[in-house]
């Protein structure tokens, strides 16, 4: 049988009359997204859709219809993949007295891209490298591949930091200023709020680096605090978390990062 | 859908919407009260050691595993225990003619994974049932969070003061910059005593710091020692089960109270949950902190109440993790310490489930400040719902450990706080505090209302603390040498309880008088009406006392 536009407008008409002959809650089924039909016209204004309907008719008989939100029961990983980092040159201890030594998470800039409160990562390294170098001191970027601990990745850059000062940086924002010989869980400065993180803060956080570099008597950088803070973003930062952990490779410890 | 319904807008923009929720995802933790994967129970016991422990051989333990199996249940009771059901064991929970301790020597022969199947059996009714009866000491408590945006000692040790007269009995500080520690714990811990001789505290910090604090009566308990329930957490904290038993050691050495803190969705928010249950995980770690002596736990998920709080049955889990602590004879200091919900019905909601049975610590706590001020990141409840809070007392007769206060009582003690730290400073050759500060203090809500201090003198003043080995006793003859001998008598006090070791056993306070209530001198007896502690006498006079009651005679 061939396709015309006159096939299509009986069988529409042979649909619409059966459609108006039917309960009202079939008339529902007339919806743009079904069949490209507007209403009879005794449906004023509101196109409903034919599975609101449906859904209703499961609802009231007890079923439970479809869910908006997809199941993600049985899947393992966030990713599949992990990155490669095994061709990255191993980071290496530095040498110069005025260096700072960024450290940054293993999805950084690769499996995500914006901290939690979506400043783009390029921008987060390079306020805090602008910051390190208007107090006229050096910066040089690694990626932590053993750990996603943000204390512990500060403490790493600290120790391949030629000045023995290191800065932290997890993907969603989270940011500790280290010194070498520091307990793993003690900081010179910690930014625990990663939602509360401006780009302003990342450039005072390389500034205040640079100073500790240069043995100067610093004032951290006032905390802030918003209380609401959890109840909005913890579930977010559980999942951008299990991203970052799933791309450690531990074995190739930190690689040298020009993003 | 072009054309929005008026009602879901409205709906969509009330505080509970912007909380977080997600689908349960055993695979990532997400998951409150049992996962696929969690194990099923069950034990061998071979010449006196346990070679199967939940569905694993011995050569398949990891470290958590391996301690449980070691030393956490009672190998004579565990063929008894775990031949029983799980609704038989959960109803004796419950059940007002099973006495506590026959509830607590069944307990002591099952597994974590039983454990999970038996809080299972149990819905949130029966959860509060069960702390009801199963908390350690009689008569319930409450402890604060005092803590400031500007890490300000001072105003620490006002707040500290108030707390205290508002009845907390034991008192928290954390610090935004960590090396403010020294500063605030010596605020923390004249302020207390100047509100209420005997409340404990304690200053939240990195561990050898915390410990160091304490072993110089600085402090006069600790509370942060942090233990995980898989082996991969425990070992990104640079830690194990071992060196927390050596840590709590430690501090028992020199007679401090310690309590563990653990709770539901750290795993899941360190990445490595293993796929098991929050619940599962909890009883892990509960097992591991009875193991290494402690007395007690924090626990009720803490600072991790988001992930519980965004899965089915999260709130519920964490009713039922508090009572494992319970049922396992430990301390509970139940949470409700950090901020939950956008929504003020679902955070009151929350804290219900443990404010009304009563647990050693309902809140763990509570923010004797505004919530910005508090560097937990907010607690569930704060300063501005003081007057809520104790209208929840009268409205219940419940005893949630506060109690109303007047205004010229609070203004008195935080003058005489701030001004004990004012003098001990100066006395101890430590940064200034001025004579403004002092007032602006002692009539402040929060750090809004304060002066700014010199952070970098302070600081210096902080290290200066530590390299010049200032003690608590330093602190006292600070005191008695400015003249608050008063104040010096109490901190002198608290100092003493270090070397009587009293307050080391199970749930214990102090009363105004330095008597120790225990879960061993005043056990909780509760079996059913008529039995436990009741809110009656002068606690319910007190209680009822509220302000803004209305006067006849003035109408």
């Amino acid at each position: 049988m061939q396709v015309s536009d006159d096939l299509v407008k009986q069988i529409t008409e042979q649909v619409m009359r059966a459609l108006r002959a039917q309960e009202p809650e079939s008339r529902e089924g007339t919806g743009r997204k079904e069949n490209g039909l507007t209403g009879s016209g005794n449906v004023p204004n509101t196109l409903f859709k034919m599975d609101a309907a449906r859904h209703v008719r499961q609802v009231i008989s007890g079923e439970l219809g479809d869910d908006d939100v997809p199941s993600m029961a049985g899947r393992k990983r966030i990713n599949e993949r992990r990155t490669d980092y095994s061709g990255y040159p191993r980071a290496a201890k530095g040498t110069d007295p005025k260096e700072v030594v960024i450290g940054v998470g293993a999805a950084f800039q690769r499996e995500i891209k914006k901290t939690i409160s979506g400043i783009p990562l390029e921008e987060v390294l390079s306020n805090v490298r602008a910051g390190i170098e208007e107090e006229g001191m050096t910066s040089r970027v690694v990626k932590i591949l053993d750990t996603s601990d943000v204390g512990f990745m500060a403490l790493e850059a600290a120790k391949l930091s030629g000045s023995g000062i290191g800065i932290g940086i997890q993907s969603k924002g989270t940011t500790v200023i280290s010194q070498k010989d520091l307990y793993p869980l003690s900081n010179l400065e910690l930014f625990p709020q990663a939602p509360l993180m401006t780009r302003e803060t990342y450039r005072r956080i390389g500034q205040n680096a640079a100073r500790y570099v240069k043995g100067e008597n610093v004032t951290p950088i006032p905390s802030v605090n918003d209380p609401m803070v959890r109840p909005k973003f913890q579930v977010k930062a559980a999942i951008m978390h299990i991203t970052e952990t799933e791309q450690l490779d531990p074995e190739l410890k930190a690689v040298e990062w020009n993003g | 859908m072009a054309k929005r319904s008026k009602r879901f807008e409205v709906l969509d923009q009330r505080p509970v919407n912007k909380d977080g929720y997600i689908n349960e995802w055993p695979e990532m933790g997400f998951v409150a009260m049992h996962s696929p994967y969690d194990p099923k129970p069950s034990i061998r016991i071979e010449n006196g050691k346990i070679v199967e422990l939940d569905g694993k051989q011995a050569s398949e333990y990891d470290f958590l595993d391996q301690f449980i199996a070691d030393y956490a249940i009672n190998k004579e009771q565990a063929p008894v225990s775990m031949a029983m059901s799980n609704v038989e064991i959960a109803r004796k929970i419950v059940d007002i003619d099973t006495p506590r301790k026959e509830v607590l020597k069944i307990i002591s022969g099952i597994t974590p994974a039983k454990m999970v199947e038996v809080i299972n059996e149990l819905n949130v009714v029966e959860l509060m049932m069960g702390m009801q009866k199963i908390r350690a000491r009689k008569r319930p408590g409450n402890q604060a969070h005092i803590t400031n945006l500007k890490d300000d000692p001072v105003q620490i040790a006002a707040d500290a003061a108030e707390g205290a007269l508002r009845g907390f009995a034991e008192e928290e500080t954390t610090m935004g910059v960590a090396r403010y520690a020294p500063l605030d714990a010596m605020g923390l811990l004249i302020g207390s005593q100047v509100g209420r001789p005997g409340v404990l505290t304690q200053c939240s910090s990195e561990e050898a710091t915390e410990l160091e604090l304490g072993i110089r009566g600085l402090t006069t308990y600790a509370e942060t020692l942090s233990v995980y329930g898989t082996e991969k957490v425990f070992i990104d904290g640079d830690d194990t089960p071992y060196s927390k038993a050596f840590l709590n050691s430690a501090y028992a050495s020199r007679g401090l109270k310690v309590r563990f803190t653990s709770g539901s969705g750290s795993e899941v928010l360190m990445g490595s949950s293993e796929m098991k249950s929050m619940l599962y995980l909890e009883c892990r770690c509960l097992y591991v902190t009875k193991v290494c002596g402690s007395q007690g736990i924090q626990n009720g998920s803490v600072s991790c109440i988001g992930i519980p709080g965004s899965v089915p049955a999260g709130i519920r889990e964490v009713i039922g993790e508090n009572l494992v602590a319970a049922l396992l004879g430990l301390e509970c200091a139940s949470s409700n310490d950090q901020s939950f919900s956008n929504s003020d019905m679902r955070r009151t909601a929350r804290t219900m489930l443990e404010f009304l049975p009563g647990t050693d610590f309902i809140f763990s706590g509570y923010a004797a400040e505004p919530n910005y001020d508090n560097m937990f990141a907010g607690s569930n409840f704060d300063a501005e719902d003081f007057d809520d809070y104790n209208v929840f007392q009268r409205d219940m007769q419940v005893d949630g450990g506060l109690r109303p206060v007047k205004e010229e009582d609070v203004i008195y003690v935080r003058n005489k706080a701030a001004r004990a730290v004012q003098a001990v400073f100066r006395q101890l050759g430590l940064a200034e505090v001025t004579d403004e500060q002092v007032e602006a203090i002692t009539y402040a809500h929060g750090s809004k209302d304060t002066l700014p201090r010199d952070v970098a003198a302070d600081l210096m003043s902080a290290e200066d603390v530590m390299k010049r080995g200032i003690t608590g006793v330093d602190v006292v003859r600070a005191l008695q040498e400015t003249g608050f001998s008063d104040v010096a008598k109490s901190v002198l006090s608290m100092l003493e309880q270090r070397v009587v070791g009293d307050y080391m056993q199970t749930a214990a306070i102090l009363d105004h008088e330095f008597h120790v209530m225990s879960g061993v001198n005043t056990p909780n007896d509760y079996l059913g009406p008529g039995t436990g502690y009741r809110v009656e006498g002068k606690r319910w006079e007190e209680i009822k006392r509220i302000p803004h009651r209305i006067n006849p005679m003035d109408i």
